[in-house]
């Protein structure tokens, strides 16, 4: 008897239905990625109690951990938001990066020349420019796979790079201010005018606007007209073709939406944390939130719980490193972990309806 | 620019496509391999990484570097072993697994190699054909690695063995139908995990000699991304071993105007010269696909062009 039907079996024997044991595996999935990475620190020598408690209490424990861990969760659940997206009509885009990269230098170029005039409304034109640099960027990726057939994996890949080296280029070039001796960076928005925090909290609005878009667009995939069509395009786009729906805009318009969402990201980086594009706002969220869709099967409103999860492990990372003089990368050790176990618990998923 | 300039350039340019090339070739061949299985392994990129730590350690510890490149490959097949493995599984995608082998490998190679960032460790030797030069640029760009050679045999090898001999026989039945193989009883599973932890080794020695030659010492920042890259240099080698050679090499005499350039002093547009191998691939993969045709010499069961 193989895994699966075991575990279908037992499922049975506790009465649990196929629909409820979608839900449980994700839980069970992380529990086995905990499992392993507990076997990891008990091969390096160390105690895994006393590291999942300082992980614990780095990412959790504390008004100033969930503060840390919330303002590292707030781009990745644009990130997630921005691989989910087109994953609904089969995609798989890797290439996130680069998007945020774009969002943060469209962010930072178009915000602070209009902040004398426009005050806070700069921050709005910052926000729109962010969102239509990444979409166009993705957006591109989609039209390379519409019209010509490239696979969507490799393009968003090279076009990231290709972002990035254009965003060093500026950063470090054209745009660069040229008061920033040390670490090269664009003109600086004044810290008066950047996106604040949320009343009683710590975190700045862009972890609202995360959950507002995660909100939205959980309801526009399950009610409406254009969601369910993206659906049925990614699911069998041969069946989507017979009965005449738009693949190729579809898909386009997928990507176009995922990468808004990572140029968005990008752009909140630069107006509420960094203040200007620099090196230090490429520090990786697109590619942790290709980890963060996968982990939330691709499920805008599940994006939220993975990112803050993902967001409080990375922010354990210093804890860990000055208390148990563990290395920064065991957080990236979890998370791949917990990565593989996520997709290897697939196996188990009850098929038939998806 | 003067006329010796420009000759600088010109040999710095192709020295450099030898130098930058040997990852892009081992990564490539090993990639090629493993997609003509009929999987796709993204997770070379992990794989690289953590082959250059450890090859730098074993290179280190022992004080040889051959035992390094070694190492490193060994490290390879384990995480091709792992990636075949739980490909086999039932729903599992390959290329999701392949992201996630990537966190967990550079995860990996980030923890333990934080010891090994200072020390110095025995690099691999590279063999003089210049000595006969007399422009120290022309001697500069011979000094060829001992690897770069390996590879170009082992991508010959290849070529010959994939249409010569019954393992490569059986591999690109496996990967073109697992139907027909399993009708001629080929195990498609044991073939997919064989061929994706030997993609693993050459992943690894590919690692090894970022850190044990070129550029030639361990630290975090040491990948540009080859592992990746690899499955976008397979597609434009259309999953020709000989291919893979031309397409490293163009891939890495792109990658070395930049730093070319700024040798002779011109830095305007440094950054955007290191976009230019990306550039390039993705102009020659435009140019050469269109809807219908953008599989040719695909294997069959690629996911990925299907």
């Amino acid at each position: 008897m193989s895994a699966r039907s075991g575990v279908l079996a037992a499922g049975r024997d506790l009465a649990l239905s196929p629909a409820l044991l979608r839900w449980l595996l994700p839980f069970g999935s992380i529990g086995a990625g905990l499992l392993a990475f507990g076997a990891f620190v008990l091969l390096i020598g160390r105690d895994p109690l006393e590291v999942y408690a300082t992980i614990y209490e780095g990412g959790f424990g504390s008004a100033f951990s969930w503060n840390n861990t919330l303002l590292r969760a707030a781009p990745l659940i644009l990130a997630g938001l921005a691989v989910a997206i087109p994953a609904q009509a089969g995609l798989v885009m890797i290439g996130g990066e680069g998007c945020l990269a774009f969002g943060a230098l469209a962010a930072a170029a178009v915000a602070v020349p209009l902040l004398p005039g426009l005050g806070s409304g700069a921050l709005v034109a910052g926000a729109i420019a962010g969102m239509a640099a990444g979409s166009a960027w993705f957006a591109l990726a989609g039209v390379l796979r519409v019209r010509r057939g490239l696979n969507e994996v490799i393009s968003s890949l090279l076009l990231s790079y290709i972002a990035i080296a254009v965003f060093n280029h500026l950063v470090e070039g054209p745009l660069r201010d040229p008061a920033s001796l040390n670490k090269p960076s664009t003109l600086p928005l004044p810290e008066s005018a950047m996106i604040g925090a949320i009343p009683g909290l710590d975190v700045h609005w862009g972890l609202a606007i995360g959950l507002l878009a995660c909100g939205l667009a959980q309801l526009a995939l399950s009610r409406s007209t254009q969601g369910f069509a993206l659906r049925v395009a990614g699911g069998n786009p041969r069946a989507a073709l017979l009965v005449g729906l738009p693949v190729g805009s579809l898909v386009v318009a997928s990507c176009a939406l995922g990468g808004a969402a990572a140029g968005l990201a990008g752009a909140i980086e630069v107006m509420a944390v960094h203040s200007a594009a620099s090196a230090s706002v490429l520090a990786g969220y697109g590619t942790t939130g290709i980890l963060v869709a996968f982990m939330a099967r691709q499920q805008p409103l599940a994006i939220v719980p993975v990112a803050v999860l993902m967001g409080g492990i990375s922010a354990a990372g210093s804890l860990l490193q000055r208390r148990l003089e563990l290395p920064d990368a065991t957080t990236l050790v979890l998370q791949g972990l917990l990565f593989v176990a996520i997709l290897a618990g697939e196996a188990l998923m009850p098929r038939g309806r998806r | 620019m003067s006329a010796d300039a420009w000759f600088t350039v010109m040999v710095a340019v192709l020295g450099g496509a030898v130098r930058v090339a040997t990852p892009f070739l081992f990564v490539s061949l090993g990639e090629c391999i493993t997609e003509k299985s009929g999987r796709i392994n993204l997770g070379l990129e992990g794989t690289l990484v953590f082959g250059a730590m450890i090859g730098y350690a074993v290179s280190f510890h022992s004080g040889s570097a051959w035992l390094g490149v070694l190492a490193a490959g060994l490290s390879g097949v384990v995480f091709g072993a792992v990636h075949g493995g739980l490909c086999s599984l039932r729903g599992v995608n390959d290329t999701a697994i392949g992201i996630a082998l990537i966190i967990l490998g550079l995860g990996l190679a980030y923890f333990f190699g934080k010891a090994y960032i200072q020390p110095s460790a025995p690099r691999l030797p590279s063999i003089d054909l210049g000595g006969w030069a007399t422009h120290p640029a022309l001697r500069a760009a011979l000094q060829v690695n001992v690897l770069f050679l390996l590879g170009l045999a082992l991508a010959l090898a290849l070529r010959w063995a994939f249409v010569n001999t019954r393992w490569g026989l059986e591999l690109r039945t496996v990967g073109d139908s697992a139907d027909a193989a399993r009708a001629l009883g080929l195990a498609v599973n044991r073939t997919r995990i064989q061929a994706t932890a030997l993609g693993g080794f050459f992943g690894g020695v590919g690692g090894a000699y970022l850190s044990l030659y070129y550029p030639g010492s361990w630290n975090e920042a040491l990948s540009s991304g080859q592992g990746v890259m690899a499955v976008a240099l397979v597609i434009f080698a259309r999953w020709r071993p000989m291919g893979c050679f031309w397409a490293a090499l163009v891939f890495g005499g792109a990658g070395s105007i930049g730093p070319a350039l700024q040798a002779v002093g011109i830095q305007a547009g440094y950054h955007l010269w290191n976009a230019a191998p990306y550039v390039l691939t993705l102009l020659i993969m435009l140019a050469s696909s269109s809807r219908s045709s953008t599989s040719m010499g695909a294997p069959g069961e690629l996911a990925m062009t299907r």
